[in-house]
């Protein structure tokens, strides 16, 4: 087998991925590489600032749950919580999630009201790397909060890729 | 696309309650390489609405950093018995719709 | 000393040797633990919560697939087998079996497809596709929290003898065998991951790496390529036997399909 493929490499290669065909749906082959955008990201700043609108952001209110240490960045829980009354008068309006070193600083945007009884949203949100992850919260009021954390992401030890 | 919500099936009137919703999707994020070098597209569900017989009372907008098989859960007012409706729409405007009855007593 | 002493002492030796070799090579039961004691508790309470378990999904589907027909004539595998949760509880458990037609052992996808061509008029699922994964994890999942029946089947002896001999051969430019790290090195570390003792019994399983459910199989090939070693191909009598060493070995221990890892 081996001689064979010294022999031809392109055959062998057509062998390998005929053999490959035969996984009908989608078995990931693709590598940790990801594309850098041409364009530099956003900032983590310029993100939040973008959703806050001009308006101060003040640290609390908001509890921000996510591990400190991840196994693997594919999935990592979130749980955000905003201490408020929920009332016609005076309750969360949005819940935003920004995030320092992804391609993209946006996460996820939660649209809330009166009707949710209570401010608490929970996800699972990949990370690229080891990173700062801000939770933000607009109210009815207009005032913006936010909580941030630091989450160091740990990649597998075997990487599957064939190539 | 498959899809569990997990809903309470009674409630009192005026009880908050806890939803939690998560379907089938790759959340394929457009920022991966396949094996020939081209970019995988991006294919991602970008929006989720929760209706409460018909009245809108939570959504969410995602973008390729939410997690495959994306998993999302909120709290809603029981107000009334009734059905909640729960969308997921993709890039491409494909929607999938699942409901939960709720009995409030 | 006398001649029948001697091959007596040397006889008794040997035996002695085979019963302490045999013994070291098997996990004791104290010492057996499942892969869920090695993820962060973020991961465990994924897999203790069907309703966060990404694996359920897959669940989900295998029991629309049960109950589906196949092509036109061939029956689903409800019209045969009836209801999952009974019929097909405590087979995963006991896979993979002596298949007499063939003279090999069967895993349970294997035994799937096979019952796809046999008795549904169907082709076989490819490797690794949707639907055989999302049948595998329902009908295993019917096992979870029992425990897995080590098989008591003579015939099958040589082939978890070949099994037991691959898990501990040397492979690949890293030049590693399964046993070097699972069986001498967990509760290590190898890189940032903690070494499990690679027990196959949440398989099919969510990987949070592949972001999707995926078999023991694609996971044994995983391992293989990182050791830098050509991996058999999907489905290779290799793997089955493998597994079905590795079901030997983990005989005793609680079923968890569809378990869920880093």
């Amino acid at each position: 087998m081996a001689a064979e493929a010294a022999a031809d490499p392109k055959a062998a290669l057509e062998r390998r991925l005929g053999r490959r065909d035969l996984l009908a749906g989608v078995v990931s082959v693709a590598t940790l590489v990801m594309v850098r955008p041409a364009v530099a990201r956003p900032s983590l700043d310029a993100a939040v600032a973008l959703f806050a609108g001009g308006r101060e952001v003040q640290p609390g209110r908001v509890r921000f749950d996510i591990p400190p240490l991840v196994e693997n960045g594919n999935a990592v829980g979130v749980a955000i919580t905003v201490d408020s009354p929920m009332t016609e008068a005076d309750h969360v309006k949005r819940i935003a999630l920004f995030n320092e070193k992804n391609p993209q600083a946006d996460m996820a945007l939660f649209h809330l009201g009166p009707r949710a009884g209570r401010a608490a949203v929970s996800t699972r949100v990949r990370l690229a790397t080891s990173q700062t992850v801000v939770a933000l919260a607009e109210m009815s009021d207009g005032s913006v909060w936010s909580s941030s954390a630091n989450v160091v992401v740990t990649l597998a030890a075997c990487i599957e890729d064939l190539l | 696309m498959r899809s569990i919500v997990n809903v309470p099936k009674t409630a009192r009137a005026g009880e908050v309650i806890e939803i939690k919703t998560m379907i089938a999707h790759p959340m394929e994020t457009g920022y991966r390489t396949g094996t020939n070098g081209a970019t995988i597209p991006r294919n991602i569900i970008s929006r989720f609405v929760c209706t409460y017989d018909g009245e809108e009372v939570f959504s969410a907008e995602l973008f390729p950093a939410i997690a495959a098989n994306p998993l999302i859960a909120f709290t809603t007012v029981a107000v009334q018995t009734g059905t909640l409706t729960f969308a997921w729409t993709d890039d491409s405007g494909v929607t999938e719709t699942t409901t939960a009855e709720i009995t409030v007593i | 000393m006398r001649l029948w002493l001697r091959c007596c002492l040397v006889v008794y030796c040997l035996q002695l040797a085979a019963v302490v070799m045999a013994t070291a090579e098997e996990m004791p039961p104290f010492e057996k633990r499942s892969g869920l004691e090695f993820v962060s508790p973020e991961t465990r309470r994924l897999q203790e919560d069907d309703t966060s378990n990404p694996g359920m999904l897959w669940v989900l589907e295998g029991e629309r697939l049960w109950r589906e027909a196949v092509g036109p004539t061939g029956p689903a595998c409800a019209g045969c087998h009836g209801e999952a949760a009974a019929s097909m509880r405590g087979v995963a458990a006991r896979y993979p079996l002596f298949d007499s037609a063939s003279g090999r052992p069967l895993d349970l996808q294997g035994r799937i497809n096979l019952c796809r061509s046999e008795h549904q008029g169907a082709p076989p699922l490819a490797f690794e596709s949707q639907e055989l994964l999302a049948l595998t994890a329902f009908v295993a999942h019917q096992s979870r929290d029992l425990p897995v029946t080590a098989p008591n089947d003579e015939r099958l002896s040589p082939f978890i003898e070949n099994g037991r001999r691959l898990y501990r051969q040397r492979l690949g430019q890293v030049d590693l065998a399964c046993a070097d790290c699972h069986d001498e090195r967990w509760g290590e570390r190898l890189g940032g991951s903690l070494i499990p003792q690679a027990h196959p019994t949440g398989y099919p399983l969510y990987r949070l790496e592949w972001q999707t459910v995926g078999s023991l199989q694609r996971r044994i090939r995983n391992c293989m390529i990182g050791v830098r070693a050509e991996p058999f191909d999907f489905g290779a009598p290799e793997l089955v036997e493998l597994e079905l060493f590795l079901m030997q070995r983990a005989a005793g221990m609680p079923i968890e399909t569809p378990a869920v890892r880093p």
